[in-house]
């Protein structure tokens, strides 16, 4: 008796269609919504490193969740993006704003029991700016100078002038370290035992499987709601699905959103999916067919947004003409590109392309990388080839993006997501559109002339404002198409209380039982 | 079996693995992704990332570059990883234990259940349980390691919730071993109930290993099987009135088991590569799930070190499978 290898992969996926089915014949829901001592998340990414601050780990957005849950970062951000106290209670600008002021809070004490000091946070300022201690955020740091420690306060100066630098003390590589115990146990003696002042102490990390938390009882924000949290390091989508449905972990994130949608529904089992501050973006290069202005902004009008989310993403998402999210200081809802095939059309026949005449360009893309990113750039594909742009796919790998981005050569169209937590429009729309910027695909001059003046800008009102009239004109002369903005979907225990995060962190400190 | 064809096997083992340690290092030059353009934030601007490729030693030709690793890896130092900034070699040879017992239980399961499918579907020619044996093996061959990993957490970790669906241990409990081979080691030491602990943990990552290879095994050894049934010796021992299950056992085994062992032994340098997906689904801490991470950083130390280390593990394992021929095939050892 022999069997095809399609006839095994079809009964293979026959079967594993009828198993969640038989499922709730055989299991009791009963005791899954139930929550214990020890939370348990199935989580998708594992720190590489546990220096939060230095390594490539430390810009990876993943890793934030877990770091949190051991460091304190200067300044809270809240689940909104906005800025609040921490361990530093007060903090702020200078009236001119050239400096910057924290105020240590009282009684915050390091996972060992000793108190935090002033000093401390000096120490860990002046870390962040070492040029050879590896940070891939020394860039930024660079400009703290002038650390002063007065009393309870710590000030620098910020110079050359940053105007998100005090956003960016919230976010990616800030995190707190006692000056004492790295002095004590080196570098090495770190990695093998982190230490912080947040709510969870490092316990033990079983590299690639899991990491387990004790809770810290003195922690300055009030006694952390788990006594034992548990970080699985699940990166298979799947696998993840597995682990909640079985009830092995008490919450996971970033699953498909048809697992998502048939697992909410399940007895004992919650969810929600909530927007985030990822952007689905695609890179628009100036060099090439879209150095005319014609196809670039047929290019946009041609791209039904609204159709993508609903059909593909089955609704969590939310179409975005503009790189800045809602959430974001500088966003902008007037500012729109609407969904218009026919005038892509007569844009196109302006230039001398037709469907039958069409222009042809190569469009890159990540599959998996992102949710359902390559069938996002096969619809778009689609789209344009119905006004007169043929797009090839060519798929690579992020890193492949992230090598051609630095080297100017990205192809006419790439897909990619922009992920800019610190809500400032520097952080997104700037560093997307100016030339000088590894990261930036379009290189204009007169993008630059409008953007260098706002990178400088200290009233942060008119900041704010120039921003807003930036944005307009990137959407007017189709710099960049802008898609969608994603959703997060996170599957829990229904006897779990949970509140999303815009950043899409899963913070345990934050959570606890319901009731 | 001399001293001197050792030798010379061993010797020719080095210039295959520097061969090997060339081409990985060239390759992972060559293909796509830069870690520093990576590891940069949105507001970096050219000079950082010139200043982050010298931190790592990426600023210089790939023939300093080579020249710098080489030397480093004459002196027993493999270089320290970027994204875990530890020395390579011990974070190899930390995960390699896990790897290691992993591919073990999965060739026992696969010879054993190999050998034994094999004989009853020999022995019961012609009959049901041939056939079903045969329809396991389309089965077992046609669905790929990864794919087997994903229904085996749908069946046994999900719809039947029998076995654990990811690590290695539970994460709750403390185990007081000194060395990574957990369970050879609770083996060893008489621990049963910690082995009873650990053993859940291996078995759906090593059934979904071994499942392609324990058909492969089955298909030639049940082919061998055939093959030395039809032999004068055979028909001798019949005539003699040996029974069917002892000329089948005693006298047509060992001598299927020369082609079999040779497939077995090639298959099992693919089982051991398979172990990067199968445990990256099943969240199992061996090398395999650290050279996924190590390739999303672009970690190229890491990625160097890993990769070397599965080269001289597939060197050794040839090594192994030929010596064992040797040792099983009078043929060969007095040729």
């Amino acid at each position: 008796m022999k069997f095809t290898r399609r006839q095994v992969i079809r009964a293979a996926g026959a079967s594993a269609l009828a198993l969640p089915g038989l499922d709730t014949l055989l299991w009791s829901h009963a005791a899954r919504a139930a929550i214990g001592d020890t939370l348990t998340i199935a989580y998708n990414a594992a720190p590489a490193g546990w220096d939060p601050n230095t390594g490539p780990q430390t810009t990876s957005p993943g890793n934030q969740s877990i770091y949190r849950s051991i460091f304190d970062p200067y300044v809270i951000q809240n689940t909104d993006l906005t800025l609040g106290p921490g361990v530093c209670d007060e903090f702020g600008w200078n009236a001119d704003k050239s400096s910057i002021r924290f105020r240590l809070r009282e009684g915050v004490k390091w996972q060992d029991g000793k108190l935090m000091t002033p000093d401390d946070i000096a120490w860990n300022l002046d870390r962040l700016t070492d040029p050879n201690g590896g940070g891939p955020l020394q860039s930024i740091f660079a400009s703290i100078k002038n650390i002063r420690v007065a009393g309870r306060d710590i000030t620098f100066d910020v110079t050359p002038w940053r105007a998100n630098m005090l956003e960016r003390m919230s976010f990616l590589g800030i995190y707190l370290i006692p000056p004492h115990y790295y002095k004590e146990v080196g570098k090495d003696g770190f990695e093998k035992k982190p230490m912080g002042s947040g709510p969870y102490m490092f316990d033990h990390y079983e590299r690639g499987s899991f990491l387990r938390l004790k809770a810290f009882h003195d922690y300055w924000g009030g006694k952390p709601p788990f006594e034992t949290v548990i970080f699985k390091f699940v990166t298979d989508a799947s696998s993840r699905v597995a682990e909640i449905e079985r009830g092995t972990s008490d919450i996971t994130l970033d699953i498909p959103y048809e697992e998502y949608d048939r697992l909410k529904t399940k007895p004992g089992l919650a969810g929600d999916c909530s927007p985030i501050s990822d952007i689905a973006m695609v890179f628009i290069n100036n060099e090439g067919p879209f150095a005319d202005a014609n196809v670039r902004k047929a290019a946009v009008f041609a791209v039904d947004k609204k159709t993508i989310v609903e059909r593909l993403h089955r609704g969590y998402a939310k179409p975005i003409d503009t790189l800045l999210a809602p959430q974001y200081g500088a966003y902008d809802p007037t500012i729109t590109t609407p969904y218009n095939p026919q005038l892509a059309a007569e844009l196109l026949a302006k230039s001398g392309y037709s469907r039958e005449k069409p222009i042809e360009l190569t469009f890159q893309t990540t599959r998996g990388y992102k949710p359902k990113d390559y069938e996002t750039v096969q619809a778009i594909a689609e789209m344009w080839r119905k006004v007169g742009i043929k797009a090839n796919i060519e798929v690579y790998e992020i890193a492949k993006h992230f090598e051609l981005r630095a080297a100017h050569k990205l192809a006419p169209a790439a897909f990619y997501n922009w992920g800019n937590s610190t809500a400032d429009p520097e952080s997104s729309l700037g560093s997307s559109l100016v030339s000088n910027s590894p990261h930036s695909s379009w290189k204009g001059k007169d993008l630059d002339e409008r953007l260098i003046p706002l990178f400088q800008e200290k009233d942060t009102a008119k900041r704010f404002e120039g921003y807003k009239k930036f944005d307009r004109y990137v959407a007017e002369n189709a710099y960049v198409l802008p898609l969608f903005q994603f959703y997060q979907p996170v599957i829990y225990k229904a006897g779990l209380g949970f509140k999303p995060h815009t950043a899409g962190y899963l913070l345990p400190f934050a959570m606890g039982a319901k009731g | 079996m001399s001293g001197s064809y050792l030798a010379k096997r061993l010797l020719l083992t080095l210039p295959t693995l520097f061969g090997v340690i060339v081409i990985i290092f060239v390759l992972l030059r060559v293909v796509p992704g830069d870690p520093i353009a990576m590891m940069v934030p949105p507001e970096a601007g050219p000079e950082d990332v010139a200043r982050l490729r010298a931190v790592y030693g990426l600023d210089k030709s790939m023939v300093q570059q080579f020249a710098i690793f080489l030397g480093a890896l004459a002196r027993g130092d493999f270089g320290t990883s970027i994204s875990l900034k530890q020395d390579v070699f011990g974070l190899v040879v930390g995960r390699l234990p896990a790897t290691l017992e992993l591919a073990l239980v999965s060739i026992v399961f696969s010879l054993a259940a190999g050998l034994a499918l094999a004989l009853i579907a020999t022995h019961l020619r012609g009959r049901w349980p041939e056939w079903l044996i045969d329809g396991f093996n389309s089965v077992a061959l046609a669905l790929p390691e990864f794919l087997w990993a994903l229904l085996l957490v749908l069946a046994l970790g999900v719809l039947v919730p029998l076995l654990p669906i990811s690590g290695r241990f539970d994460p709750a409990v403390e185990l007081p071993l000194a060395t990574q081979f957990y369970l050879i080691e609770s083996l060893v030491r008489g621990d049963f109930s910690l082995a009873a602990h650990l053993l859940p943990y291996l078995i759906m990552p090593a059934l979904a290993l071994s499942l392609p290879l324990i058909a492969v095994i089955t298909r030639v050894l049940k082919s061998s099987l055939q093959d030395a049934l039809a032999q004068d010796y055979v028909l001798f021992a019949r005539i003699n009135g040996f029974s069917a299950a002892r000329i089948l056992v005693r006298y047509a085994l060992p001598n299927a088991l020369i082609p079999a062992i040779t497939v077995a032994g090639v298959h099992f340098i693919f089982l051991v590569g398979g172990t990067v997906l199968v445990e990256l689904i099943f969240s199992y801490p061996g090398i395999g799930n650290m050279l996924y991470g190590a390739a999303v950083y672009r970690d190229l130390p890491l990625i160097q070190g890993v990769t070397i280390a599965f080269a001289v593990l597939f060197v050794l394992l040839n090594l192994l499978i030929d010596l064992l021929y040797l040792v099983i095939n009078p043929r060969v050892r007095h040729s």
